[in-house]
């Protein structure tokens, strides 16, 4: 019989930990089949940061390093610089690369460090039980802005891709979600897309991903795809905001 | 022996770093530590190396943090306040057993303080400034040769041991300049390092460079072996020099700079007939108690001697352990202690401990 679907050789047969509706283990997925699809596993180091994601390389079969909160665009530059011929990607929620390293994400970017960053975007701190993020929306409750996010009292959102794209440095950035099938597929190919500017040695390029986190959001995992539809695509327009023409 | 230069102590860690294999210098600029970055800057592209001023002194360790986690030889540079923003970066190293070489040229502080030299981060390199419980090999060379042949030292125990070592020096030492003799070939040791990141290439188990166990049983058995580690090197690689110990009575304790103002006061009160020694850790952490028990049959005091408040005599009480008294002398803020107020000192410790006794 043959085999049209499975587990892609990247993803180790291991049961994750997230939370029933939580979308990190679809951009896991979607990553390592890209690094199937592309023939790189034996070749790749990941890096995995401080979040829910801490432990991602129980999950992922290529070398991984657990990067400091914040820093792994720095443990990425480190690896790269040492061996151009890895491909070296992060994977970063929005606590990680937008609050206490937002120094490290924009100088990699501006450095145009030929390195790949998956970013989860969910606008909430999900392992330290749902604290404000700088990509919490405006009016958005957390336990650190329980009536609310406020302009006047916590600042606005950060738009992350739009930010970095203002950059000379990155080479490709795309917003991509993984509300329903269509846009997983978009998000797929983005990734792809990603991984192949860095194999060409094209330089630094960044997908975010709109993602859920169910738990914090006190939202079903059906609500939660929902919500990602309906409030965070008009603060987070999904698109391409640098190298849209490049072809590789 | 090979050829001999005229160089700047910080030239010289750097030109012995590269002689010892590191390609790769991540760092971020500050007084008076910055030529070695100029220089790496000018070398290590021609070394066919990478030199990468980072956005940050954090960001800079963390650099080093992946770099080591591929197994080169890598090295960064600052100076105290400097130092105090990769202590994050110095306890993850350690908790992942990734060797690294950090140079620590220090200034005066706390806070921002001033550019001149100090000693007063001796606390935050031996103790750990960072979280947890962890050590890293500290070396504190006292000559611009010292810091030459150290440092290249410092890239074999880095290896040896996967532990982070620090060149623990002072803004005299990084800016003096002295004659070195350079080796005509360096004691480079090799190590294999198959822990190292580089992409399994299909071929072998997947590695991982982490230092979180968040099964407290798993991070104790961690902490467990760490320690064993530890107590290893403080068998194996404690060193130190004994200046002038023959027939000594007093003994002055004192590192780097500060250990060769010292060595001019043992010549002069030698010649008023005061017998007087020198104790030079070279490692500070290890810190090398054994050399106490060597002299402590002949010496009646001792004094500690540092550009700090007195920080290294903690481990000296705990090495005499109350056989006998320690005396203190310090400066801070970048003033240097002088030949003539240690002078005073050991005169006063003679009459005291010697002529009375």
């Amino acid at each position: 019989m043959a085999v049209i679907f499975q587990r892609p050789n990247a993803l180790k047969d291991v049961s994750m930990h997230y939370c029933p509706g939580c979308t990190h283990g679809i951009a896991h997925r979607l990553v390592a089949e890209v690094l199937d699809e592309l023939g790189i596993e034996g070749k790749t180091v990941g890096i995995s940061s401080v979040g829910c994601s801490y432990n991602s390389y129980d999950y992922f079969s290529c070398d991984m390093i657990q990067a400091p909160h914040g820093r792994a665009p720095a443990v990425a530059t480190g690896v790269k610089r040492c061996k151009p011929d890895c491909v070296v990607f992060t994977y970063q929620g929005d606590g990680d690369l937008a609050a206490i390293g937002t120094a490290e994400i924009v100088h990699a970017a501006a450095r145009g460090e030929n390195i790949t960053v998956i970013f989860i975007n969910n606008t909430i701190y999900g392992m330290t039980s749902g604290q404000m993020a700088p990509t919490t929306l405006l009016n958005q409750f957390t336990t650190t802005t329980p009536y609310g996010r406020i302009a006047e009292l916590h600042g606005f959102p950060i738009n992350v891709c739009e930010m970095l794209a203002t950059l000379q440095g990155p080479t490709y950035i795309e917003r991509a979600s993984l509300h329903d099938v269509k846009h997983i597929k978009k998000a797929k190919e983005a990734i792809k897309k990603a991984f192949k500017v860095q194999l060409a040695k094209l330089g630094f390029s960044l997908v975010e991903l709109l993602s859920t986190c169910p738990t914090n959001w006190g939202l079903s995992p059906v609500e939660s795809m929902t919500r990602i539809e309906k409030e965070m695509i008009p603060q987070y327009p999904i698109g391409v905001f640098k190298g849209e023409n490049l072809e590789v | 022996m090979g050829r001999k230069l005229l160089m700047r102590g910080n030239e010289a860690i750097a030109e012995a770093a590269i002689r010892a294999g590191c390609l790769y210098y991540f760092g971020y600029p500050i007084t008076p530590q910055t030529e070695i970055a100029h220089y790496m800057a000018r070398k290590l592209p021609k070394a066919g190396g990478v030199f990468l001023q980072a956005e940050s002194e954090v960001a800079a360790i963390n650099m080093v943090y992946g770099a080591g986690s591929t197994g080169a030889r890598v090295m960064t540079s600052s100076s105290s306040p400097g130092i105090s923003l990769k202590q994050e970066g110095l306890s993850y190293l350690a908790g992942a057993q990734v060797p690294a070489v950090v140079v620590n040229i220090m200034r005066a502080g706390p806070g921002l303080g001033g550019i001149q030299p100090s000693q007063s981060d001796y606390f935050q390199a031996c103790k750990g400034g960072g979280h947890g419980d962890y050590r890293q090999i500290v070396l504190a060379p006292s000559s611009v040769q010292e810091l030459y042949e150290l440092t290249v030292e410092a890239f074999n125990l880095a290896d040896k041991y996967r532990i982070v070592v620090m060149i623990l020096g002072d803004g005299i030492l990084g800016q003096m300049m002295e004659v070195v003799e350079f080796r005509d070939e360096e004691p480079v040791e090799h190590y294999e390092k198959p822990w190292a990141v580089t992409g399994h290439g299909n071929n072998r188990k997947q590695n991982i460079i982490t230092s979180i166990h968040l099964d407290p049983a798993v991070l104790e058995k961690m902490n467990r072996e760490l320690q064993k580690k530890y107590e290893l090197i403080k068998q194996k690689e404690c060193r130190y020099e004994l200046y002038r110990h023959e027939e000594a009575e007093l003994f002055i304790v004192a590192y780097g700079t500060v250990a060769r103002i010292a060595k001019s006061v043992i010549e002069i009160a030698r010649r008023e007939g005061i017998k007087v020694g020198l104790i030079r850790p070279i490692t500070l952490w290890p810190f090398p108690a054994e050399a106490f028990d060597k002299v402590m049959d002949m010496a009646k005091a001792f004094l500690t001697v540092e550009m700090s408040s007195g920080q290294m005599i903690e481990d000296v009480l705990l090495a005499v352990n109350g056989r006998r008294r320690v005396y203190f002398h310090g400066r801070m803020g970048g003033m240097v202690p002088v030949r003539d107020d240690i002078l005073e000192i050991i005169r006063r410790m003679y009459d005291e401990h010697v002529r009375k006794g």
